[in-house]
């Protein structure tokens, strides 16, 4: 069996991937992405711990994250859309009306 | 049971004046505040009279409450009233003269602006002088003593465009905040061993005490405060200062506030606490010689002034020393009656002054008057009585009222014939200046440069030219005040006066052994009457010598006066100069204050300690914020990151915890 270890260590590495990515991406795709690595990579840990303690509620837990996610993917994907329709460009960067 | 007079209306009843005045007279007419001003003051003159109609069927002294105010465990003041022989007196005073020359304004104000504001500070003044006399403790007299002041203070300043006037308000207001400063603490000093302010609960307990013959006790203590009080509100040395400045106000006031009523009200209080002052023989002292100091010394300074209100400022401090001196010697019904007596005559001088002012176009200066006996012929009857009377000459009122001051000066167990010397040297040095004034107005040619040149711009306004005689309005209360000057004096014939005011002075007297003696020394001797007469004797012959000399320097021979004074150079300068005493005051007390406060207090503490406090905080603040503010860069991911950053940091924390 795998040591629980390996798995935590895989899922550090995906968040941090994933932290990375989003400080240093500017297509708001790629951070999005980046965003759904960090997800995944605490999915990962929850599934990890669930399994080394064979408990239920962590394995629940990943379902809600997904689902949460799944959402999120398809609010953000609209606004995504919505904002290159007005803005043509995904840099965010240049999304920055907002900003003072 | 008693019946119940509404002693509350006197007052209250030109409190209303003022404030309908005051709030609504900017869009009356001038005889609509005229009228209201005259209506709230004369009823309020009617109800004294009524007062004192019904006073002999009251038993005193009388009290009346109306209203609870401050009650603090055992310690109570209300709005509550005392009415006995002496505050009766000052009540008919107060609105007598008061409503007299609320009349003279109508007249005298009648071209100037601001109407509505002076007759609604006038009334105020009526309202604050009216509780001062009818309170029955000491915390609502200090609330008319103080009040008093404001109006005193808003009435100099009334030309207040006028850089003069508001720093001569502002000069009265301070000087009068040393006097309350020592009045208050003597109030402290009685709720402190008393527990009580009222009249009818101190006095008593007081009576009871025996008299300190040596040293300064508690009583002594709280006598001498009251006196630095009454010094500042009297005038006397050494805070007379502001009362020669106060004439900066327009004429009825000088005579209202500045002579006739409010500068009074220090010899009020004395009156009213001679209870403690029986018992405080060294304030008695203190009083006597205050008093006899002022009036030779302002006396001295009246002879060198030109300004004809200056003259008649410097008699009244002068007057007020001799009303001290009254009660100074414990012979209070003496100075209450001069100060009645003074309230009639030095109130007409004022206005018969204003009425010479308001004739010649506003010139003030005596050297430029002269020969106006023909042309304003009311003016100067009346004044001539009102010069008689201050200069003591029989029968008119002066000479009853400062004839009985002497006497008491000379005869009270307090008293010493050194008081009464110098009371009569000074009533020979009043008699002459009053006389100088008399002779440069009325008197030889008129020296105005140009009559008409002079009062052109007056005079336009006016819209007559010429020297003129006063309207009506003006010339009625002079007269009125002209035949109280005359008789005024008479009902001290017989000392029925001071049989009036008898039960006020002798409920306390009685009790202590020392003023049982006082009583019975009252009583003629065999041979005091021939010294009496001897004495009146001197005092009218000193009158006399004063209206003589006068009348040879000014009248006889005018070039003489500037002979003397070149021969008395230094003196006549000094005297011209007041003595440099308002110079003095600035250098002992002023400039090292002003100093103080602009060297020490502004620039080193305030803008070195306390502004640099706040600048060096802001700027640390500043600087500290422009430093962390990068943070802040407006760009999500920089947020991102340091969010990544504190998660890492707060991993690595929780890590090392739990190696440690």
């Amino acid at each position: 069996m795998v040591p629980l270890s390996y798995y935590l260590v895989l899922s550090a590495i995906l968040f941090t991937c994933g932290v990375a990515g989003f400080l240093i991406k500017r297509n708001i795709i790629s951070i999005f992405l980046s965003i759904e690595l960090m997800l995944n990579g605490v999915n990962l840990s929850f599934v990890a711990f669930a399994a080394q303690w064979k408990a239920f509620s962590g394995q629940v837990f990943v379902f809600f994250v997904m689902v949460v996610a799944a959402a999120e993917a398809a609010v953000g994907l609209a606004i995504i859309i919505a904002v290159f329709r007005t803005r043509e460009t995904l840099n965010v960067d240049r999304v920055n009306l907002l900003k003072l | 049971m008693t019946p119940n007079l509404h002693l509350w209306l006197i007052p209250v009843l030109p409190l209303i004046g003022a404030a309908v005045n005051g709030l609504f007279g900017r869009r009356f007419t001038r005889q609509t505040v005229a009228a209201i001003a005259l209506g709230f003051s004369g009823a309020a003159f009617a109800m004294a009279s009524w007062v004192a109609v019904r006073f002999p069927s009251l038993t005193t002294p009388y009290q009346e409450s109306l209203a609870q105010w401050i009650r603090a465990g055992n310690f109570r003041a209300d709005f509550a009233f005392y009415l006995d022989q002496l505050s009766l007196v000052m009540l008919l005073v107060v609105t007598g003269v008061g409503f007299l020359i609320h009349i003279y304004s109508v007249g005298y104000m009648a071209e100037e602006g601001g109407f509505y504001r002076f007759f609604s500070y006038l009334n105020l003044f009526m309202f604050f002088m009216l509780t001062l006399v009818l309170a029955n403790n000491y915390l609502l007299m200090f609330i008319g003593w103080e009040g008093v002041g404001l109006a005193s203070y808003l009435l100099i300043g009334f030309w207040f465009t006028r850089d003069s006037a508001a720093s001569a308000g502002k000069k009265a207001f301070i000087v009068n905040r040393i006097g309350d400063f020592g009045f208050l603490i003597a109030l402290f000093l009685l709720i402190k061993h008393f527990g009580s302010l009222n009249f009818a609960q101190v006095f008593p307990t007081i009576a009871s005490m025996s008299p300190e013959t040596q040293g300064v006790g508690l009583l002594t203590s709280i006598a001498l405060l009251l006196t630095l009080g009454a010094c500042g509100k009297s005038a006397q040395i050494p805070l007379y200062v502001w009362l020669p400045d106060a004439m900066e106000g327009p004429t009825p006031v000088s005579a209202l506030i500045h002579a006739a009523t409010m500068v009074t009200a220090g010899v009020y209080m004395i009156a009213r606490s001679h209870v403690i002052f029986d018992r405080a023989p060294g304030a008695l002292t203190a009083v006597a010689i205050i008093g006899t100091l002022t009036a030779l010394f302002a006396a001295t300074i009246g002879i060198a002034q030109t300004d004809i209100k200056k003259v008649l400022a410097y008699s009244t401090i002068s007057q007020l020393g001799y009303m001290f001196l009254g009660c100074g010697v414990a012979a209070y019904s003496a100075g209450i009656f001069h100060l009645m007596t003074h309230a009639f005559f030095k109130g007409l001088l004022f206005l018969a002054a204003g009425s010479v002012i308001h004739a010649v176009g506003g010139e003030q200066d005596m050297r430029k008057m002269g020969g106006l006996r023909t042309k304003i012929p009311w003016t100067f009857w009346t004044m001539t009585a009102a010069t008689l009377a201050i200069a003591g000459i029989p029968p008119f009122a002066g000479f009853f009222s400062k004839d009985e001051v002497l006497w008491q000066a000379y005869s009270s167990p307090h008293g010493s014939w050194i008081y009464w010397l110098v009371g009569v040297i000074t009533a020979f040095i009043t008699s002459f200046y009053m006389f100088r004034l008399w002779f440069l107005t009325f008197f030889g040619e008129y020296r105005g440069a140009n009559a008409e040149e002079n009062g052109q711009a007056e005079h336009a306004r006016h819209g007559h030219g010429g020297i003129h005689e006063s309207p009506r309005v003006m010339v009625v209360p002079l007269v009125i005040l002209a035949v109280l000057s005359v008789i005024g004096g008479w009902v001290g014939y017989h000392n029925n006066f001071e049989n009036f005011l008898a039960p006020v002075f002798r409920t306390g007297v009685a009790v202590s052994a020392e003023a049982a003696q006082a009583v019975g020394s009252t009583q003629p001797h065999p041979e005091a009457g021939s010294t009496e007469s001897l004495l009146m004797g001197i005092s009218i012959a000193a009158a006399l010598a004063g209206f003589l000399l006068a009348w040879l320097l000014y009248h006889r021979r005018p070039e003489l006066p500037k002979r003397i004074a070149l021969a008395l150079n230094g003196l006549y300068v000094a005297v011209l100069n007041k003595y440099y005493v308002d110079e003095l005051y600035a250098i002992l007390f002023v400039k090292p204050l002003i100093d103080g406060s602009s060297r020490l207090l502004w620039r080193g503490i305030d803008q070195h300690v306390i502004d640099a406090t706040v600048d060096n905080g802001a700027e640390g603040a500043r600087r500290v914020s422009d430093t962390v503010r990068h943070m802040q860069s407006g760009n999500i991911r920089s947020y991102a990151g340091w969010v990544a950053a504190g998660a890492a940091a707060i991993i690595v924390y929780m890590v090392w915890i739990g190696v440690r």
